[in-house]
């Protein structure tokens, strides 16, 4: 299954040889790893999404910590966090294309509908620009693949992932959270699974 | 220079290395010098450390490693770039695997040219980064004090493991101002992750209150934590026996009468039926390694486990637990003894009262002498241990014939094994009185599990042997770091013929030093453990097991290092004693039986309890059989 971690480490040389290292020893391949500046000084944000068993997760979270260079790790659900990816796309759009040259403006509905933007516009191809869940980027690449536009380029920056805030229990509710409790100790961090014995994963699959 | 508190001193980057060194209590380190760590040894002459020039880097690495193994306190090794750090690899790898704390200094090329291949440059902290705990790379002199006082923090604290300084050349030779106060690293953060939640140890001591068959995992954390008397008290209190782990032995005096012994691959058989039988396994301090835990799929089926760690990716990582506590293993035993007394008044009162604290005082490296000590506890304690339990007498009655099947209890028949030499070596030195101050340095291979069988070991840190990594070569150079780490003790080198081939070179270091270290090396003509699996497992086909070697005694003498052969086992004991007692290296080359075989076996793959028992009949005991 797929699990999403937050990772605020030392902003240092070597400190992503020493994360990517870690999945390399456990033989885990890295879906995704998005590094960048975080609110605090001297500190990067990582969100590294990877396919590991459902009983890894304590392990890989662990063995982060273990990291000198680790401040905070985190592991993230879908329900209980905003998860979102930017994507550029260029696709081919000149004259020889099925539709001819009105394939650009079906394209412009497409992106209309997947709330992407133009970003570049070239006598043979269009350049998109989405922010969203992975799921809605895969939705508007298979709308363009299955409508006979080929894809020239693909660019995903990988997920970046950040809890929600506090919300009531019916907003959690609404959002899938099995610990839909209104208690704002399990929120903002769940003290309950430092412990791995008790680790509950709450993580679900990406659509 | 640390002294100088209140002015900070300009000095050199080599400078600072030192007195930082100084600072952090180092008084030796082992190194052989080179040409990128030429400024470090140029101000060596003005500081008080004693450096031990190894013959191999390697070696260095091994002698820091025994150093802390020994004596409990960080072991500091260095060497050059390039070559001179990559022959440090195999010594940060054994330290690793077996949580040893060490600081190994390494140089690098200036700073201006690193990346370009230059001379001896070799990107050590990228070689390092799956072996060390952690590693640095210093480019400037002003850098140098706070990394090296990080880098003790960081080897000492949590679960200890070795750290790599490499220091580029003119991070060396640039001058920066020291201060070795200002240098200190931010107070250690616990681990976030490092919390026994008091729900969990509620819920052990429930598991504990049900259990019929409990049973301790005594692991190499019990010595490192300084748990041995909280270990004892707990296991006492509630009569719970307790199996070692290869690197716990010596934490339990083997005379406890709760002490088993060790389990795994070549533990008793008693001991491994013991843990498949238990209802509840106290894991402390260890790590359910493969060589423990044989095929994971049938071990301790019937148990619930409780895990007391520190490190928490070792939870659930090999066998999955029913409670973890995660912490420091003293820490977390002595929150769980009051609880114990307050839950279980029906049972014995325990020997030692758990509501009085135990004196955490003492000096580290000092740890033997607050071990226990039967000898030291009346009469009526000793009668008030427990030692009748249902659930004793039946791992008593498990023990049925093997013990007389038992090499050592079988009479002399000519030939002599190397349980013999291991087993007279722990009598010679009972007879003594040295046992509690003497610390066997193993190699590893068969002699090593013999050691482990039939050395009894009494205090914590008297087996210095390489477990994790398995690493041959380790006894010789370990022993001298173990040696000078504890000079007023007796060191005894155990290598087999192969082993001390590897290393045999600081033979030449052990005089330049005036070591007074004995060295027994058990030759059976073969990379024992090598043909034993060849003879169990591949069908007897020694493919490159047998080995020649050179007589060991003329290559001593070569060394102006006494010595003497030994053939016949009525030699062993004088022999021993004639080492022992020389207060000068000696080495003694035992020529053993060639073809022994480490009993009892558990087969790679096997469960637990599916070992190979010592034969009733071996055609090596005709001479048994026949009295």
């Amino acid at each position: 299954m797929l699990h999403t971690f937050v990772a605020l480490v030392q902003d240092k040389p070597g400190v992503l040889t020493r994360v990517a290292s870690l999945f390399r020893r456990l033989s885990i391949n890295i879906v995704s790893l998005t590094v960048g500046e975080s609110e605090r000084a001297d500190t990067s944000r990582m969100t590294i999404v990877c396919e590991a068993p459902e009983h890894s997760a304590h392990r890989i979270r662990a063995s982060l910590y273990k990291l000198e260079i680790t401040v905070d790790v985190d592991e993230v659900g879908r329900s209980e966090a905003v998860i979102r990816e930017l994507c550029l796309i260029k696709v081919s759009a000149g004259p020889q294309e099925p539709n001819g040259l009105s394939s650009r403006s079906q394209i412009f509905e497409l992106a209309n509908v997947f709330r992407a933007r133009v970003v570049d516009l070239a006598p043979e191809s269009i350049m998109l620009e989405m922010t969203g869940s992975s799921s809605k980027i895969e939705g508007l690449i298979q709308v363009l693949r299955e409508s006979n536009y080929t894809i020239l380029e693909v660019s995903r920056t990988g997920r970046m992932a950040m809890r929600r805030g506090h919300h009531t229990s019916r907003v959690l509710k609404a959002l899938g959270n099995p610990n839909a409790t209104p208690t704002p100790s399990n929120l903002a961090k769940p003290t309950t699974d430092l412990i791995p014995n008790e680790f509950e994963d709450v993580h679900e699959e990406e659509e | 220079m640390s002294n100088q508190t209140n002015t900070n001193p300009t000095l050199t980057g080599a400078e600072i290395l030192w007195a930082t060194l100084v600072g952090e209590g180092v008084e030796t380190v082992f190194g052989y010098p080179g040409g990128a760590i030429l400024p470090i040894y140029d101000a060596l002459p003005k500081f008080p450390v004693h450096h031990i020039l190894v013959r191999h880097e390697q070696g260095a690495a091994h002698m820091a490693d025994g150093f802390a193994r020994a004596s409990g306190k960080v072991g500091v090794c260095m060497a050059t770039s390039g070559p001179g750090a990559t022959n440090l690899v195999t010594g940060i790898a054994t330290a690793m695997l077996d949580s040893i704390p060490m600081i190994a200094i390494t140089a690098q090329v200036s700073s201006k040219v690193l990346g370009s291949d230059a001379f001896q440059e070799v990107d050590i902290t990228g070689i390092t980064l799956p072996i060390t705990k952690h590693n640095f790379l210093v480019t400037r002199a002003e850098d140098i004090a706070p990394t090296v006082r990080l880098a003790f923090q960081i080897a000492l604290s949590g679960r200890p493991g070795p750290v790599l300084v490499d220091i580029t050349k003119d991070a060396q030779q640039a001058s920066a101002p020291f201060n070795f106060e200002a240098a200190a690293p931010p107070a250690f953060r616990p681990h976030p992750m490092l919390r026994a939640e008091s729900s969990s140890i509620q819920q052990a001591i429930e598991l504990l209150r049900q259990s019929k068959k409990p049973l301790i995992l005594a692991g190499h954390g019990v010595i490192q934590s300084g748990a041995e008397r909280e270990v004892i008290a707990f296991a006492e209190h509630n009569q719970i026996p307790i199996a070692s782990t290869l690197l716990g032995l010596g934490a339990i005096p083997t005379q406890h009468p709760l002490s088993l012994g060790m389990m795994g691959m070549h533990g008793e058989s008693w001991v491994n039926h013991a843990i498949q039988q238990a209802d509840l396994l106290l894991a402390f301090g260890m790590r359910f390694d493969d060589r423990v835990t044989g095929n994971l799929a049938s071990y301790a089926q019937n148990a619930k486990k409780i895990h007391i760690e520190i490190d928490p990716s070792e939870i659930n990582k090999n066998v999955k637990v029913d409670v973890a506590l995660i912490g420091d293993l003293k820490e977390v035993l002595t929150l769980l003894l009051p609880s114990l007394q307050e839950k279980a008044s029906e049972r014995l009162q325990p020997l030692v009262p758990v509501s009085q604290p135990f004196d955490s005082s003492s000096q580290p490296g000092n740890l033997s002498s607050q071990s226990f000590d039967l000898s030291s506890r009346s009469e009526a304690e000793r009668s008030a241990l427990p030692t009748s339990t249902p659930w004793l007498r039946e791992i008593s009655a498990m023990k049925g014939d093997a013990t007389v099947h038992d090499i050592i209890n079988l009479p002399d028949n000519g030939h002599l094994y190397a349980a013999h030499v291991i087993h007279d070596i722990w009598r010679e030195a009972v007879a003594a009185g040295r046992e509690k101050e003497t610390i066997i340095v193993t190699d590893v291979g068969q002699h090593q599990m013999w050691e482990a069988q039939y050395y009894k070991h009494d205090v914590s840190r008297s087996l210095v042997t390489s477990g994790g990594l398995g690493t041959m070569g380790f006894a010789l150079p370990a022993a001298i770091g173990a040696q000078v780490a504890c000079p007023d003790k007796d060191v005894w080198v155990i290598a087999g013929d192969g082993g001390f081939q590897m290393t045999a070179a600081e033979l030449s270091t052990i005089v330049q030093e005036k070591l007074p270290i004995n060295i027994a090396v058990i030759n059976n003509g073969y990379l024992g453990m090598v043909r034993q699996w060849q003879e169990n497992l591949y069908d007897k086909n020694y493919s490159a097991s047998p080995i020649l070697s050179p007589n060991f005694v003329k290559l001593a003498d070569a060394h102006d290092i006494n010595g003497a052969h030994v053939n016949l086992r009525s030699e062993v004991t004088p022999t021993v004693t004639r080492a022992r007692t020389s207060r000068q290296p000696f080495l003694i080359e035992f020529h053993v039986e060639k073809e022994d075989f480490v009993y009892p076996m558990i087969p790679p793959g096997a469960g637990l309890h599916e070992m190979i028992r010592r034969p009733t009949k071996d055609p090596l005991l005709e001479t048994a059989e026949d009295e």
